[in-house]
């Protein structure tokens, strides 16, 4: 049957389908007109004069410190938050017993920390180490309020993959003797490995993109830190400082490109990794 | 020896899951302590009912902020649910498994872009655009729900997919046995029985939009009074912390706190409805 005699026999539904077909289109065509547009407006500004210079001067705008410091907070972030994360989701499917009130407890506060908006990260940290603890603006208040951020994130994949390793694996492995911890690292953790670097993949993706909890936790400043100490800007943040000074829409431009490349890179990479997963 | 490994990594692994408690706790900890006594200065009548904003003179209302927010994100809601809703149908029982491969990650892709990206073509691409039609500065609250609405798609999108996936097969049968097409059979047998999870993909939604800070700072205009029209400007929550945060001393600050707790009281909110909703779900 054509669509034509569809239409004329069930105008309704061919009217439902139209509208999910549109949705479709809809959503897919927003997505491929905002990374086209940035692409096609913002590939030629990478070859700005100084755009990629080893120093930021006011006169280059130069992305690289930011680049460097984006990769510096993604790394103590992660240092902080992967392996804490991972550990709490081995406690919540290897150890814990069901129904037990202290997992139920663990459980909504993982939810509720992902909830969050990242600017209530922004003023905790903000509160904690600029108030409180009066260091001023740090890479490391950056990077632990980052590390608390992505912790639900790396528990929830963590915990997923986890619980796909089938129970056979555990069950063969006591059976030859081996004790709980063994057991955990050699055989269960190995096989999740997959799941767990997609959801470790994923949560780099956050730390790249993020903004609203770092102007006030580790600063505007686009140079390379001296030590964890100094005030530092990553792309993102870089990115909003080009944008609210409005002089440099063509450097925002460079920067955009680059923080949509990087993040597509990103979600290739989970999504590769996730697919692996399934597989098995 | 070996059983003393075993017990002191037990304790860590216990000690990292508690770790998810302690942090929620010092959070409501410093947030509370910080706000809560600004708050009580100000006055609650004058702190959440207040449509003046002048931190200047002392006046910290921020009602216009807290309506602000409500509409950017009714706003939202209105354009990303019935668009997200759509899609997720059409992933979940229209779309050939060729094209689902590419969708997927497009979805994805979408929920993966940063918001500064998405505040970034806010301001290049829509702005202008609303500049034309409505002949204002562009900067508002229908710019600002349009931006929101498409950030909440995946969300959306994901959420309702699953749930319209967890429906079981013999309802979309039994309702082609009796004679509707796909289209029927899929919107009115399939589409309610998904309704609480989509219910609560929606209210997901309200929560990514009403967080949202640096994509709408950049497109809402931020002017700090209730808006009278959908193209006047508008100030969120968040946005209100954001551009005074900088540079805001004494009670100035401990009021963007302050405001900072409201939106996190609002979170809680809808935390605990989706958790009652997801619970409802599962049970």
């Amino acid at each position: 049957m054509n669509l034509v005699q569809y239409l004329k026999k069930h105008p309704f539904s061919f009217f439902l389908r139209m509208l999910v077909y549109v949705s479709a289109v809809i959503t897919v065509t927003v997505l491929v007109f905002l990374i086209g547009y940035i692409l096609y407006k913002g590939v030629p500004s990478l070859t700005l004069p100084g755009i990629f210079d080893w120093k930021f001067t006011s006169k280059n705008m130069s992305m690289t410190p930011a680049i460097i410091n984006t990769v510096l907070m993604t790394v103590l972030s992660l240092l902080m938050a992967v392996p804490i994360g991972v550990f709490a989701a081995i406690y919540l499917v290897e150890y814990s017993k069901k129904g037990n009130k202290l997992v139920k407890l663990i459980r909504v506060t993982a939810e509720t920390l992902s909830g969050i908006p990242s600017i209530v990260y922004g003023l905790f940290g903000f509160i904690v180490f600029v108030i409180t603890l009066g260091w001023s603006y740090t890479l490391l208040s950056g990077a632990i309020t980052l590390s608390i951020m992505i912790l639900p994130l790396i528990m929830r994949t963590t915990e997923e993959a986890l619980m796909a390793v089938p129970d056979s694996f555990r069950e063969g492995s006591f059976g030859l003797g081996a004790g709980r911890l063994r057991t955990v690292f050699h055989i269960i953790v190995p096989s999740a490995m997959p799941g767990i670097l997609s959801g470790v993949i994923l949560a780099i993706g956050r730390i790249v993109g993020e903004s609203a909890a770092l102007i006030f936790t580790a600063g505007t400043n686009p140079v390379v830190p001296d030590s964890v100490f100094s005030s530092v800007s990553t792309l993102s943040v870089h990115m909003y400082a080009l944008m609210t000074e409005g002089l440099y829409v063509d450097q925002a431009y460079a920067v955009a490109v680059v923080l949509l490349v990087v993040v597509i890179l990103i979600n290739a990479l989970s999504a590769a990794l996730a697919r692996k997963l399934t597989k098995k | 020896m070996r059983k003393i490994i075993e017990l002191i990594m037990k304790i860590v692994f216990l000690l990292s899951a508690c770790i998810s408690v302690l942090a929620v706790a010092v959070i409501c900890y410093f947030l509370f302590s910080e706000g809560l006594p600004a708050i009580a200065e100000i006055g609650p009548g004058n702190f959440l009912g207040g449509t003046l904003w002048k931190p200047l003179e002392g006046l910290f209302g921020i009602l216009p902020m807290i309506i602000g927010s409500i509409y950017v994100t009714a706003g939202a809601i209105l354009i990303g649910v019935p668009i997200g809703l759509l899609c997720a149908i059409f992933m979940a029982k229209f779309c050939p498994a060729k094209l689902y491969r590419f969708l997927k990650p497009a979805i994805d892709l979408l929920a993966g872009i940063p918001s500064i990206v998405y505040g970034f073509f806010g301001l290049v691409v829509i702005v202008p655009v609303m500049q034309v039609l409505t002949g204002t500065s562009g900067k508002g609250v229908l710019t600002a729900s349009i931006m929101l609405g498409i950030m909440i798609l995946p969300t959306i999108i994901s959420v309702s997919e699953s749930s319209l996936r967890a429906v079981p097969e013999s309802y979309y049968e039994g309702s082609l046995a009796l004679g509707a097409t796909h289209e029927r059979s899929v919107f009115f047998a399939v589409l309610p029985a998904a309704k609480s999870g989509i219910m609560a993909g929606v209210i997901l939604g309200i929560g990514r939009a009403i967080g949202e800070t640096m994509a709408v700072i950049m497109i809402a205009g931020n002017q700090p009074v209730i808006p009278s029209s959908l193209t006047s400007g508008v100030r969120t929550l968040t946005a209100n912390i954001v551009m005074e945060m900088g540079y805001a001393t004494g009670l100035h600050r401990e009021a963007l706190i302050a405001t900072a707790v409201v939106l996190f009281v609002f979170i809680l909110i809808i935390n605990v409805s989706f958790s009652l909703l997801k619970r409802r779900n599962d049970g």
